[in-house]
This record gives C-alpha cells, sequence and structure tokens, in this order.
C-alpha cells in the first residue's frame, strides 16, 4: 500500500468513527449545554438503542428481511423508544436532583448508568449477541483502498442527522429557545417558556441520537453488547470536550476529529491500533491542561 | 379606587430568600394605565417583589391578584402567558444570539408567524437602532441598547403589566432620558408599568404614585406629587 492508500484509508475509518463519537457527542454536550449535567448514562443509551433496534429488526425481519429498509425502520423507531426513555429517566431521576448540590446529580447519573448496563447484561446474561443483517460486502474499491457501501450508508445518515439538528436547531423557535435556555433559564421563563418541557424535548433529541448510532454501530460490527457504551461514552465525552463542552458544532467537530486523530494515530510507529483508546484519552488530558474550553467552547468560571 | 380598575394587587406577600427575610407583609395595587414606582436603597427590596410577582422567587404567604386572577402559585410561563411580563434587572438578553433571534423567542408562545412579524415591526419602529442591527450578535450592543432589546423582548408578548427593572441601570443621562421617553410611549400604547428605579427624580417624574420599601417593608406610599415634594423623604430614601 502506498502512503496516499493509507491515507486515504484511515480518512474513511476516521471519519465512520468520527460519526459515530459524534452522534452520541452531541447528546453530552446538549445535556451539558441546557442543565450543566455530565450525563454519564448517555453512552448506555447508545447500547440500549443497538438492543432495542436488534429487537425490533428480529421481530420485522420475517415482513423486511434484514435489508436497508428493514434497518432504517428499526433506527427509527429505536430512535423515539430511546428517546421517550431518555425523557422518564429526565423525569423521574434528573429533574428532582436540579436544585441539590451539583455532584447529588452526577452521582445520580452514575447509578443511572449502571442500572441501564447492568439490566441489559441481566437480560443477555452478558452474552455477545450477533447483529445479522444481508447487506453484503458490496463497496466501492480504488484498488488497495475499500469503501463498503455500509460504511457509505453509515456516514451519510449521520451527517443528514445531524444536518437536521443543525436545523433544527439554529432554524425553528423550539431550537433557539434549546439555545437560550443553555444562555438564561431564567430569562427564558419570563419569555413564557416552559423551560421543563424544552429539557425534555433536549433529553429525547440527544436520546434518540445516541440510539441511532448505537443501531448503526450494531450494523457496522455486526454484534453487540451490553458494555459498550462505556468506552464510546468515555470517548464521546472526549469529543464533546474537544470541540467545547456545551457547543452544538463544537461535538460535530470535536467528534470527527476525534475518529480522526484515532485512524492516523494507529500509524504511527510504535503505536497500534490497541494503543487508539491510550492515544485519545491522552489527548483529552492534553487539551484539558492545554485549552480546557475546546476548540468552539466558551470561557466559564464555573465546571464541575 | 374601583375594585374593576386594578389590574395588579399584592395583599400581606411575604417572600424568604433562603433564611433571609426579603419581603415582610407587602401590599400593593397597579391601577389599568398606570405608571407605579417602587423607590428604595439597594437591598430593599425592589427586585424581591418584581421576581416574586413573576414566580422566579415564590411568595411564602400572601396573595398576588392579575387581572383578577389569584397567580400566586402559577409558573411564571403561565403568568407571561396571562399578559404580565418582567423585564428583570441587567437585562438579561440571549448574549450569544442575534437581535432577532431574541426578539423571536419573546414572541414563543405566538403560533402565528404573521402577527410575529407585525409584532416584531412594531419593536423595531420604537428602537430604530435594532432593526439596523437585526441580525448582529446580541452580545455586541452597548448597555442602552441592550435595554432596548430587553424592553422590545417583552413587548413582543403584547404585554397588559410590565415589570421594568431599573432600566436607567448603568446608563448616560441622555439615554435615561431616551428610556424614560419610551416608557411613557408605551404606556401611552395601554401598557401598565411598574417601574423600579433608584434613580428616584426620574421615576417620580413618570410615574402617577410610588411606594417606598425599607429593608423589606413599603415604608411610605403616595401620589408622586407628595414624593417628590416632601424634601425629607427626596433626602431619606431616594438619594440624590
Amino acid at each position: 500500500m502506498s502512503t496516499t492508500d493509507i491515507i486515504l484509508q484511515q480518512l474513511a475509518n476516521g471519519l465512520i468513527m468520527g460519526s459515530f463519537y459524534a452522534m452520541v457527542a452531541l447528546g453530552y454536550t446538549m445535556v451539558y449545554g441546557i442543565i450543566k449535567l455530565l450525563n454519564f448514562a448517555h453512552g448506555d443509551l447508545y447500547m440500549v438503542g443497538g438492543f432495542v433496534g436488534f429487537l425490533i429488526l428480529s421481530a420485522i425481519s420475517s415482513l423486511l428481511g434484514e435489508s436497508w429498509t428493514a434497518i432504517v425502520c428499526s433506527m427509527v423507531l429505536s430512535m423515539l423508544a430511546v428517546g421517550m426513555l431518555g425523557v422518564i429517566i429526565q423525569r423521574v431521576a434528573y429533574r428532582p436532583m436540579l436544585t441539590a448540590p451539583r455532584l447529588s446529580i452526577l452521582i445520580t447519573a452514575l447509578a443511572v448508568s449502571m442500572i441501564l448496563s447492568n439490566g441489559v447484561m441481566t437480560i443477555t446474561d452478558g452474552e455477545y449477541m450477533a447483529f445479522n443483517t444481508d447487506l453484503g460486502f458490496d463497496g466501492l474499491d480504488f484498488g488497495n483502498v475499500f469503501i463498503s457501501y455500509t460504511q457509505l450508508a453509515l456516514v451519510i445518515s449521520a451527517s443528514v442527522l445531524m444536518v437536521i439538528l443543525y436545523l433544527f436547531v439554529n432554524k425553528t423557535l423550539y431550537g433557539k429557545a434549546m439555545r437560550a435556555i443553555a444562555i438564561d433559564q431564567d430569562a427564558c421563563k419570563l419569555m413564557g417558556i416552559n423551560v421543563n418541557k424544552i429539557i425534555a424535548l433536549t433529553f429525547f433529541i440527544g436520546s434518540s441520537l445516541a440510539a441511532a448510532a448505537g443501531v448503526m454501530a450494531g450494523v457496522y460490527y455486526g454484534s453487540l453488547h451490553f458494555s459498550m457504551g462505556f468506552v464510546i461514552g468515555l470517548k464521546a465525552f472526549t469529543a464533546a470536550v474537544i470541540g467545547g463542552i456545551g457547543s452544538i458544532p463544537g461535538a460535530m467537530l470535536g467528534g470527527l476529529l476525534l475518529g480522526l486523530l484515532e485512524a492516523f494515530g494507529t500509524q504511527i510507529p510504535f503505536i497500534g491500533s490497541e494503543w487508539k483508546d491510550v492515544f485519545s484519552f491522552g489527548l483529552l488530558i492534553l487539551l484539558l491542561i492545554l485549552k480546557p474550553t475546546g476548540i468552539l467552547g466558551k470561557t466559564e468560571i464555573e465546571r464541575m | 379606587m374601583t375594585n374593576s380598575n386594578i389590574i395588579l394587587e399584592l395583599q400581606n406577600v411575604e417572600t424568604y430568600y433562603g433564611k433571609i427575610h426579603a419581603l415582610r407583609n407587602i401590599s400593593c395595587t397597579v391601577n389599568k394605565g398606570e405608571i407605579v414606582t417602587l423607590l428604595g436603597a439597594n437591598g430593599a427590596g425592589k427586585s424581591t417583589t418584581l421576581r416574586t410577582i413573576s414566580a422566579l422567587n415564590r411568595a411564602t404567604a400572601g396573595k398576588i391578584t392579575f387581572m383578577g386572577e389569584d397567580i400566586t402559585s402559577k409558573q411564571p410561563h403561565e403568568i407571561v402567558n396571562m399578559g404580565l411580563i418582567h423585564v428583570p434587572e441587567g437585562r438579561r438578553i440571549f448574549k450569544g444570539m442575534t437581535i432577532e433571534e431574541n426578539l423571536e423567542l419573546g414572541s414563543f408562545t405566538l403560533r402565528d408567524d404573521v402577527e410575529r412579524k407585525r409584532r416584531m415591526d412594531h419593536v423595531f419602529e420604537i428602537f430604530p437602532v435594532l432593526h439596523e442591527r437585526r441580525s448582529r450578535d446580541s452580545a455586541m450592543l452597548s448597555g442602552g441598547e441592550q435595554q432596548m432589546l430587553a424592553m422590545g423582548r417583552a413587548m413582543m408578548t403584547k404585554p397588559e403589566l410590565l415589570l421594568l427593572d431599573e432600566p436607567s441601570m448603568g446608563l448616560a443621562p441622555f439615554l435615561v432620558k431616551e428610556i424614560m421617553r419610551i416608557i411613557v410611549r408605551l404606556n401611552k400604547e395601554g401598557v401598565t408599568i411598574l417601574l423600579v428605579e433608584q434613580n428616584a427624580r426620574v421615576a417620580l417624574q413618570l410615574a402617577s404614585h410610588g411606594y417606598v420599601l425599607e429593608t423589606g417593608k413599603i415604608v411610605i406610599k403616595g401620589d408622586a406629587e407628595t414624593l417628590r415634594q416632601d424634601e425629607s423623604i427626596v433626602k431619606a430614601y431616594l438619594g440624590e
């Protein structure tokens, strides 16, 4: 393989991983922006999303097979279901904690994370689940560089979802209210905005994006495991911090950047792919030292 | 004073900030079409009174009535929907969002885009400077312009009653005049105004009557003329 081939192949790999990270990071950053909570359960919603998508796909595969139509259907349904789950978690676990000291809500988030991952572990007996699809292994072959149609479709769907989110947040009144709550909650109340409703909406959107990424990951890796949310949760957090936590374009940028850096990091001599995680968390530490507000983040005095 | 004319009434309202007894037994009334002012030194409870009316703080006792309806236990957004808008101290505009976006959020509860456009044009007519900068980040505005934006944003809800908390704070004298001129204009358009001010001389020129607060209690009430002419009041409570 020539250097150009390696660069192109890693670019493709990086973009795929990056769009997963970006989609999970978006939920992290939106929730942080609006109620200043690092939602540790967010990675687990990604995992639950994958399993719910898998369940729905199994249920409808007799009708639609395991084609793209069936996968898109299960992804959309999984997004709705996990979106609702996110709203319920917010209502039951987080809302009563909003007036409590910051640490209490963080611990609550950890507890929710454990409930979700252990719950799924019990249901699945801790086994890997094969996420079968009949998408095949066709793709675009450029000699030494190969990009499957599945990979291409994943990147495209992730981009479409992110463009929709971007338009929603910038062009609709509800999206603007979401941004406004992140700036000043009391002022929003004085505009007649039902703040609790907008917070619930934020959780819905963030959780459903995580679910979409979970289903995509199932399709991409071909298997699911209850622990799959943990590392991606940390990675998405890293991505959100890189982009500047609280910033929506920042999460997209941070996710893609992290995916690309990881992909290329594995090409550095003596750093193989087994050092991938060390590479990204090392990056997080460096960033926290050098530019803690991230690329697009604003300076903030109080942090948790 | 006929009852039907009263738009806002506070009866024996008490408010606590944690353990601090911030408002003690506050009773006051605002009639429809009036400009009423709340005066007092820093920390006297003026802002807390407004925050209690708009439900950002909760009254622990007493009753608040707006247009004949008890609003004491309503949520802030419900009160806004009834036509009572609070423009808080420090303007609290959405910095990082454009002037247009700020105004749109003012009409959040409105579903009619034609009406939204009409209200925005009206706000731009009152504050031409906002029109010039409509797509600029509101953080770039000067203090006076931010105050105009905060008032314009409140006007987007088509309020019956506007609570204004120190609109003249930190502004140069010519801007204070401009803001006061606008308050009078809004009042002539039919908006009732409850004005909190430290600049008592200015406030008493506009208001029909006023209340003076001291450590969370109303210590003096009367029509503006009387308050203005009572030198001891001016010296003791209103400053120079």
